[in-house]
Formats: C-alpha cells, sequence, structure tokens
C-alpha cells in the first residue's frame, strides 16, 4: 500500500504537469526572485500560452508551431500591456494589475461572447495531433518500470522537461551577465541603478516580457498534456501554486524552480494518493471522506509552506546568508 | 593642496546669492517644486563652479535634498531649466542625466545590500555590451570589456579601502564603509560632476578624515566637480571652496567659506533672528584648529 503511495507521487512529481509548472516558476523567478516584481498573474501568461495552441490549431486550423509561436506573442503583448503603466509606479501595482488581468483573461474566455473562438466554459480539446505524430516512442508498450508511462506522456515528459532544462540554462545564462546584474540592482534599489545610468524601466520591462514568455510556454505544455483546455484551470491559485514551487525550492536560486516543482508535486500526489488509500480502506475519520481529499491535502501544503517559511525561510537551495541582510 | 595656495579661480566673485561665475558648468534658473502648501524649492538662479567644491548648506527642511532630487532627474520641478555643461537637462530622466556625467548618491546610503562589493562596483560601469539582453547571452562579447572594468573597480576599491571586503555581500559592511562604497562607485560612472548627499552622515571621525581626502582628491587629482550637502560646518569650511546656504528652499546666502561663516542671514536661518554669535564661535574654533 505505501508503495503504491510513493509511486504515485513519484509518478506525479515526474508528470508533464510538474514539468509545466516547474515552467511557471522559472519565469516567476526571473520576475519576482532577480528583479523583484510582483507578479501575481502568471496564470493569465500561461492561459494565453495554452489558448495560443489551442485557438491556433483547433479553431483556426493553423499548424501547430504557429499555435506556440501566436501563444508566446500574446504573451510578449500581456506584458507590454501591463507592464506600460505599472512599471514605473510602485511594486504593488504591478500585484494588483496582474491578479486583475489574469482573471479578466480567464473570464472573457469563459464567455459566451467569446464561445466561437474559445469555447466557452467548455474550452477547446484535440489540438495535439501535430505534436503526437512525432511521438518517437512506439506504441503498445510502457515505459518506466512501476511509474507505467505511456507512449504520449513519455513524449510529453521529455518535450517538457527538455524546455524546463533549456529555459533554466537560460536565465542562468543572462543572470550571470552584466544584464544580470543590472536586474539584480533593480531588486536591491531600483534608484540606486538609476542613479548609475540604468534604464529600469526598459530593463524591468524585458524581466516581466521574458518571465511571461517562460510562464506561457508552461501553458502550452500543460494545454499538449492534456489536450484541452478550460478556462477554469486557470484561477488565482495557479500562481499562487507557482510561488510556493519557488519558495520551496528557493527564491533566486537558478535550479530552484525546477526542484521546487519536483518536490511540490511528490508532496501533493503522495498526499491525494495517501488519503484516497487510507479513506477506500476506511482508516480515515468521515470529514476526510472522498471528496475533500483535494482540500485536504491543500491544507497540508499550506502547513508545509508556513513551516518552510519558519524553519527554512531561503527554501532548499536558496542562501542564507542572502536572507539575513537587512535589505530596505 | 589647500584652496589659500591655488590660484581662486573664484577670484573677484561677490559674495551675493545667485551671483554669476567665471566657468558654470551647472547653472539652474527659476527652479521652483511645491509640494501641496509648501514651496520646497524655489531658487531664482544659481551657479556651479567648473572643478571646485561647493557646499550646499542650510537647515533642516531647507530643500537641499529637493534640489539634488530635482536636478538629477529623480523630481521634476513646477517650473524651471538648468544646464549642465551645455546641454539642457529639464524633463530628462534620472538614468541619462548620470550618463550625461552629472552623478549622485544618497542621504540614507544605497548598498546594494545582496550584491557583493565587486558587483556594486561592476555595475556602474557605463556603456556595457553584455547588459544588452542579446549579447549578454554571449560571454566571448564582453568578457574583455568586464575584465577592464573589473581591473578599474579593483583600482578603486583599493584606493577607498575597500579591497579586503571586495567579495563580501555589501549588506554586511558598516555605515562608514557604505558611505566609501558610494563613492567609489559614483566614480565608476566616470561623471564629471559629483553630488554628495550628506557624505560625513553617521561616518565615525577617523573615516570621516578620510571621506573628506577623497572628496579633496575628486578635485585636485581628478579635476572633478564637486558638490555636496553636509551639516557638520566644520567639513563644510575645511573642503568648501564655495558655499551656497538655502533657506525655505531659497538661495539666501552664497560665498567663500570665510564669508558665509560671517554672514548674519545665514545665521538667523540656523538660530533665528536673536541668537547670533554661536556659528560665528565655531568657525573661529575651527580657524584656530586650522592655524
Amino acid at each position: 500500500m505505501l508503495a503504491d503511495i510513493l509511486v504515485d507521487a513519484l509518478r506525479t512529481a515526474t508528470g508533464p504537469t510538474a514539468a509545466a509548472y516547474a515552467l511557471l516558476a522559472i519565469g516567476l523567478n526571473m520576475h519576482f526572485g532577480f528583479t523583484g516584481l510582483l507578479n501575481f498573474g502568471q496564470a493569465g501568461f500561461m492561459l494565453v500560452g495554452a489558448y495560443g495552441v489551442a485557438i491556433t490549431v483547433s479553431t483556426f486550423g493553423g499548424p501547430l508551431w504557429l499555435g506556440v509561436l501566436v501563444g508566446m506573442l500574446a504573451a510578449v503583448l500581456l506584458a507590454l500591456l501591463l507592464g506600460v503603466p505599472t512599471l514605473r509606479l510602485r511594486a504593488d501595482y504591478l500585484a494588483i494589475t496582474t491578479i486583475a488581468a489574469a482573471e479578466i483573461l480567464r473570464l472573457f474566455f469563459r464567455s459566451t461572447a467569446a464561445e466561437p473562438v474559445t469555447g466557452g466554459v467548455f474550452g477547446l480539446r484535440q489540438f495535439g495531433g501535430a505534436f503526437f505524430a512525432f511521438n518517437p516512442f512506439p506504441d503498445g508498450r510502457t515505459y518506466l518500470g512501476p511509474l507505467s508511462a505511456s507512449p504520449s506522456r513519455m513524449w510529453v515528459m521529455l518535450v517538457g522537461w527538455s524546455l524546463v532544462l533549456l529555459m533554466t540554462l537560460f536565465v542562468w545564462a543572462l543572470i550571470r551577465s552584466p544584464w544580470g546584474r543590472v536586474i539584480r540592482s533593480i531588486r536591491e534599489d531600483e534608484d540606486a541603478a538609476r542613479s548609475l545610468g540604468k534604464n529600469v524601466f526598459s530593463y524591468k520591462m524585458q524581466s516581466l516580457v521574458l518571465g511571461g514568455v517562460i510562464g506561457a510556454l508552461g501553458g502550452a505544455l500543460f494545454a499538449l498534456s492534456l489536450q484541452t483546455v478550460q478556462p477554469d484551470t486557470f484561477l488565482p491559485q495557479v500562481t499562487f501554486y507557482a510561488f510556493a514551487i519557488l519558495i520551496l525550492g528557493g527564491t533566486a536560486s537558478t535550479f530552484g524552480p525546477v526542484i521546487g516543482a519536483v518536490i511540490f508535486w511528490f508532496i501533493l500526489g503522495m498526499l491525494q494518493s495517501g488519503l484516497r488509500t487510507f479513506s477506500d480502506a476506511g482508516l480515515l475519520p468521515d470529514f476526510f471522506g472522498a471528496q475533500a481529499v483535494g482540500a485536504v491535502s491543500l491544507t497540508f501544503v499550506g502547513v508545509l509552506i508556513m513551516s518552510l517559511m519558519i524553519f527554512r525561510p531561503q527554501g532548499i537551495l536558496g542562501d542564507k546568508k542572502e536572507l539575513q541582510l537587512d535589505v530596505s | 593642496m589647500s584652496p589659500e595656495t591655488r590660484p581662486d579661480p573664484l577670484e573677484g566673485v561677490a559674495a551675493e546669492p545667485g551671483v554669476a561665475k567665471p566657468d558654470p558648468v551647472l547653472t539652474v534658473s527659476n527652479v521652483r517644486r511645491s509640494f501641496g502648501g509648501i514651496t520646497a524649492v524655489n531658487v531664482d538662479h544659481l551657479e556651479i563652479q567648473r572643478g571646485l567644491i561647493t557646499g550646499l548648506i542650510g537647515p533642516n527642511g531647507a530643500g537641499k535634498t529637493t534640489l539634488f532630487n530635482l536636478l538629477t532627474g529623480f523630481d521634476t520641478p513646477d517650473t524651471g531649466t538648468w544646464t549642465f555643461a551645455g546641454e539642457d537637462l529639464a524633463g530628462v530622466p534620472a538614468h541619462l542625466v548620470a550618463r550625461k556625467g552629472m552623478v549622485r548618491t544618497f542621504q540614507l546610503t544605497k548598498a546594494l545590500a545582496r550584491m557583493t562589493v565587486m558587483e556594486n562596483m561592476q555595475l556602474a560601469a557605463v556603456g556595457q555590451t553584455g547588459e544588452r539582453l542579446f549579447p549578454a547571452l554571449l560571454p566571448t562579447l564582453w568578457r574583455g570589456q568586464e575584465a577592464e572594468i573589473t581591473a578599474r573597480a579593483d583600482e578603486l576599491l583599493t584606493r577607498f579601502k575597500l579591497d579586503h571586503m571586495r567579495d563580501e555581500f555589501s549588506g554586511t559592511l558598516s555605515g562608514g564603509q557604505k558611505k566609501l562604497l558610494e563613492m567609489a562607485r559614483a566614480l565608476m560612472v566616470e561623471p564629471s560632476m559629483v553630488m554628495l548627499d550628506e557624505p560625513m552622515a553617521g561616518v565615525n571621525p577617523a573615516l570621516t578624515q578620510s571621506l573628506l581626502g577623497h572628496v579633496k582628491g575628486l578635485r585636485d587629482n581628478e579635476g572633478r566637480t564637486v558638490v555636496f550637502v553636509e551639516h557638520d560646518m566644520d567639513v563644510v569650511f575645511d573642503i568648501s571652496d564655495w558655499v551656497v546656504c538655502l533657506a525655505q528652499g531659497e538661495v539666501i546666502a552664497e560665498g567663500r567659506p570665510s564669508e558665509i561663516g560671517a554672514n548674519p542671514d545665514v545665521i538667523d536661518a540656523y538660530l533665528g533672528s536673536s541668537h547670533a554669535e554661536a556659528p560665528v564661535q565655531r568657525r573661529k574654533r575651527h580657524e584656530r584648529r586650522a592655524s
């Protein structure tokens, strides 16, 4: 029984969803970890990435590569739209604007008016044919031993985690460059950066765009792995999961989001599978019943994050020394 | 070299508010800034002589820091124009002001805490190829420039006696060391004019002497123009070639340190009209110490 729970947890932790969330968190790390931009609307960037693929392919019958491109361009546009009015203001204005924008997008995409294009509340499906046509894993068997991954799952995992690795390297290369030095100086004190001749607005915008596009890639991957998009997948809590992953892994550390995503989904998978198993065996009181599994496991995640903030605030890969410095 | 032994570039300039200088690098005209009903800055005319140290004094709330903010693009005046090295700077954003060679420091030091001392220094160099997004991804494009910048930073750190802290987070520096770092960092921009906002505030007396030496060095060895705000009159009279006194946003007096110390308007501004003696005595004490 315990072995089954662990296998379930491992399966969740290595799955395409974990990879998609790792991408969201890598984008957030660019925003929040390195630049100090408080983006509470990463779900919005995820949404445009997912729907970019879905609408291009499903609604307009376009090719898949164009769909991914449309999603990325939509993320650029969204970043510019959010950034132009708010990046000159204090950090909290961006936070309010992004969370509102993400919700507006979700509500618009699920509205009846948008239904002919977005499929309304039911969303869109079956747009990944071209993606799975390239699947190099032969049919008729399962992979990874006890994880028993189907060939199509293997293909999404391969592409997903490769993308995660690629984006991690991309962010690492940028952050260690002089460009990254300016970005980090803005996080520390943007007036100081300005006084040294740095165009703070332009750098914040570049960071917002890059992190948003990485988030959109996460959305596209998410959509392809499920072969369906629905607007209510992109609730604000998606952003907070991504934040939880980022904080768990270690804010402003290059590999933090990846480690964070794997551990976060491992714990979530273990809780869900464990609660379900114990509940089925009649070992749990009623209020832990089958319907409550989702809510209870999220409660545990909440407790986990709180304990983390108390006992290891720098996250798993973060630098404690950095955190102890008085940043004011 | 003390100001007394050098030829005085301001010889014959009258000690009166708004007086014209022979070679002004910064000329301020009609700059006004009010916050609600309070006029924080109201400068009719002010010229800063090139290559000298000008002290900006005035009681708390006189508008010294606001004037700094306005001139360096960190705040926007209601009206007014100013030119720096022949260029109109009104409406120019702060980062471009810095690139034009007018660099400021802050009253509350802004060391970038979670970056090392060296990174603080490297950051300040202008015109870095690697600061552009796409070249940043190709280290071969900026490695050479980075090495040059690092060498220049090392030199400055040695001069400012911060070389032993080179690889520490700047958040771990003492208050005085942060002031030193901020000044050294400003020099990485290679400014022609440095604006120091209370460079000595919160610095222990031993370090004050070395900071003073560095400020004089900016003028004597490198030919830079320095404007600084300071409350310690001993410091002001020690290193300034010219002193400007602000009160309630207006320039109420200008002159050589000796003239300012005896100026009744300045004494009024600091102590109210009935207490005329104290600053003069401070000044005399200072002269005694110097002789």
